[in-house]
């Protein structure tokens, strides 16, 4: 027999809404429930340039459980100020808090979603085992890629380009023996002459 | 405590290089440490709670030559809760100081405690000497690192020149905006080296820029929603009282005819007495609060998170209503429930902007006579008092009888606190003080004393557990040296009675590690420290024991045997529908 309880109408005499929400707190409809997909989104942020800030980024990414797909980050022309390129694939809610979170530490200056069509380069140094050194220096040239590297036994190619751009190197290379791959994250900008600052694009959200 | 190990050096580098003051009067900066605490001086601070320790001896030093009142804490945790309650009570930031090392992290609970719930406060920690830092030399703890996720931001001071101005930097950051804690780690070396730069008066980064007043475009098109809304509420949050919002709040609810609903935190923000007061929602909230969140057509959330003990499941909260967010820090909205109408900024000027724009009341009638319905429905009750054994619930309510219209309640966490949260009747800000978001085992003890010396006039009462009582109740020491007159009163189940009761409820009963074989008896145990104890087992004793313990200038410890089977109630379980809250353990199973 428990105590403390109490009188009043049973659960299923009282009033009751027909509506729902979905699990991002969204009214919805519940005969055509949307889902948000996971995207890619490309967020540019100027931070200061200051002991910390990197951990203080990705340890807020990693605790929000926000999906990271890469983190980027070196100096601008300020000394003061340095620029992070950061790949998430959130649903829409996720880009939108992984946005606010980021502008709500005290070292951000700014942030930014850039455009889809940014420009979005990574690096990738890919080394090939093989035994013929031109048959990988023509696989490199398909994709612009070079040479940075040769002995004996080994050649070390530079490539740079979009993801998938690199995906697809790395694929031609395999009918020779890959080796090594290291990948650098997406560094992006947006296209046109505007800049960023303090107060993001000058063309805004 | 290691902190205080007798067998080291509590000074291990040179001791010859002490800064010679002889300048009492004019308090010139001549080292860092002095720096940190001219910086606390000039920010307006005149008490800091804390525990000594070698690596920040330095500016403990610094202390002995400023007017700054220093309370000794038994443990760094009671200093953080402390600081955390003297910053809840008095809207400033509150100072705890410690050690490096198990110095910094005792503080942990407490900061991650005052960060949960917004409650400004200033941390500063010795560190030990820069040369040291990353050797893992002794006392050495990566403060900055382990703080830094529950710091609004946090400072390594490594140069003594700009030591000062972190101390300033910190302080107002703490303060602006959404409040909450900030923390500066001071290095030994960096402390006692010389520096003559004077801080700077208190000033927020120039990143930083809290949202003043919200989108008059969005003000417009909440005030039409909320002017057409058949069935409006007001969750007042704990945003009210930080934001001083409560006077408006309430002139507003009373010109619009709005039901207000409270979240724990915002408990004080809208008179309980009043009218339109329908109570604390959320999972042991008021079924007349719950039922109105669940049923209304728009909501108006004022400073608050929509936490999950809040909520209960998402799908089912406010599932009819158009969302009316007020709230400061713009990464809220949206975070758990969608904000239909996000008006971001300080909630006193918003509620001036919605006030400014609103032209009618919405048409209520019918909505407000359902809402006054359910609080008829749903008395919160209990067994006649005759009954024994003792009822927690009366101690609560008669204490409240007894006990000044603007006495501050402080409280550890659990089935007391809940009590405490339903049997008490508050009517004015910043008199709950309550591990609310973090939910801290602990906090009652000291954060009385950081209330009461917050609040020197005004009446303090604890309610706390018999669980929580023993986490820290060294700090009565302290309560009773600063000859604090505080009413603790424990609620005493013999058991970590919420974990109990959710073992009866969810557990199949079964008891695991909740139930006390043995326990002291506090009221002894409070005389041993120089307290007044009591104990409490008969109804009929009540009041007197109340009155007695009042009347007792200084800490008093009432001992209260209630019946260890109760329970809280109403009750939502964790993600269940707020509207469908149990009434009693039957209720429960079928949920």
């Amino acid at each position: 027999m428990s105590s403390g309880e109490l009188p009043g109408p049973a659960p299923e005499e009282r009033m009751r809404p027909e509506g729902r929400r979905n699990e991002q707190g969204i009214r919805i409809d519940p005969e055509a429930e949307a889902t948000h997909q996971p995207r890619y989104a490309v967020l540019s942020a100027l931070v200061k340039h200051e002991p910390g800030v990197l951990a203080e980024v990705s340890g807020l990414f990693s605790r929000r459980q926000f999906n990271i797909e890469s983190l980027t980050v070196g100096p601008t022309t300020d000394d003061g100020v340095a620029r992070m390129t950061i790949v998430i694939e959130e649903p829409e809610p996720g880009v939108e808090q992984a946005k606010k979170q980021l502008r709500k530490l005290i070292p951000t200056i700014a942030v930014e979603e850039l455009q889809p069509e940014a420009m979005r380069r990574e690096l990738a140094l890919v080394k090939v085992r093989a035994e013929k050194p031109d048959d990988v220096q023509s696989v490199a040239e398909m994709y612009n890629g070079q040479a940075v590297d040769a002995s004996p036994n080994a050649v070390t190619v530079e490539i740079t380009g979009s993801k998938q751009k690199i995906d697809a190197a790395i694929e031609a290379f395999e009918q020779f023996d890959v080796e090594e791959v290291v990948r650098t994250g997406a560094a992006a900008l947006e296209r046109g002459a505007e800049t960023m600052d303090a107060n993001g694009y000058a063309s805004g959200e | 405590m290691s902190e205080r190990a007798f067998h080291q050096d509590p000074e291990p580098d040179s001791p010859g290089d002490e800064a010679d003051d002889g300048s009492d009067d004019a308090r010139e900066v001549t080292t860092g440490a002095e720096a940190a605490i001219i910086a606390l001086e000039e920010a307006g601070v005149d008490m800091a709670f804390g525990v000594q320790g070698g690596a920040i001896m330095p500016v403990y030093d610094a202390l002995y030559d400023s007017d700054i009142e220093h309370i000794t804490m038994a443990h760094e945790q009671g200093a953080a809760h402390a600081a955390d309650a003297y910053g809840i009570v008095s809207g400033d930031p509150g100072v705890a100081m410690a050690t490096s090392g198990p110095g910094a992290t005792n503080l942990v609970t407490g900061i991650a405690d005052a960060s949960m719930d917004s409650d400004p406060m200033i941390a500063l920690t010795g560190q030990v000497a820069t040369d040291f830092v990353g050797n893992d030399a002794f006392q050495e703890v990566d403060t900055v690192g382990i703080t830094q996720p529950i710091t609004k931001q946090n400072y390594f001071a490594g140069d003594p020149d700009t030591l000062g101005e972190d101390v300033s930097e910190a302080f107002a950051l703490a303060d602006a905006g959404r409040q909450g804690p900030t923390l500066v780690d001071l290095p030994k070396d960096a402390s006692k080296a010389e520096t003559d730069v004077q801080p700077v008066s208190p000033e927020t980064p120039d990143t930083y820029h809290p949202p003043e007043t919200a989108d008059e475009a969005v003000i417009e098109a909440a005030a039409e929603a909320l002017e057409e809304a058949d069935r409006p509420a007001i969750l007042s949050g704990g945003g009210v009282i930080k934001g001083e919002a409560h006077d408006e709040l309430r002139a507003f609810a009373r010109e619009y005819e709005i039901p207000v609903i409270t979240t724990m935190p915002g408990l004080g923000g809208f008179p309980e007495t009043d009218d339109l007061s329908l109570g604390m929602a959320g999972m042991h909230g008021t079924g007349a609060a719950n039922l109105a969140i669940t049923n209304c057509d728009v909501l108006l959330g004022i400073g608050t998170r929509f936490d999950d003990r809040l909520t209960g499941g998402v799908d089912s909260f406010a599932p009819d209503a158009d969302v009316i967010h007020v709230e400061i820090d713009p990464a809220e909205i949206n975070k758990n429930i969608y904000a239909d109408y996000p008006l971001l900024g300080d909630a006193e000027r918003v509620l001036e902007q919605l006030d400014d724009e609103l032209t009618e009341a919405p048409d209520a009638d019918e909505w407000r006579a359902q809402c006054q319905t359910w609080t008829e429905e749903y008395p919160l009750d209990y067994e006649t008092p005759e009954d024994e054994p003792l009822k927690p619930q009366y101690v609560v309510e008669r204490f409240a009888e007894h006990a000044d219209d603007d006495a501050i309640v402080t409280t550890g966490v659990g089935q007391h606190q809940m009590w405490a949260c339903q049997f008490w009747t508050y009517t004015e800000p910043r008199t709950w003080v309550s591990s609310n978001g973090l939910g801290t085992m602990g906090y009652g003890v000291p954060s009385a004393i950081g209330a009461k010396l917050g609040a020197p006039d005004r009446e303090v009462v604890t309610f706390d557990g018999d669980g929580s009582f023993l986490m820290t109740m060294q700090e009565l020491s302290v309560a009773v040296r600063e000859d604090l007159d505080i009413t603790y009163v424990i609620l005493n189940n013999e058991a970590i009675g919420m974990v109990r009761q959710w073992q009866d409820g969810f557990y199949e009963g079964r008891r695991m590690a909740s139930e006390y074989p043995w326990i002291p008896e506090f009221d002894l145990l409070a005389e041993s420290f120089g307290a007044r104890g009591f104990r409490l087992e008969e109804h009929d004793e009540v009041d007197d024991v109340i009155k007695k313990a009042r009347e007792y200038d200084g800490p008093a410890v009432i001992d209260a045997i209630i019946d260890p089977g109760e329970n809280v109630y109403p009750m939502v379980p964790s993600g269940g529908d707020n509207g469908q809250f149990a009434l009693n353990e039957q209720q429960l199973d079928t949920l």
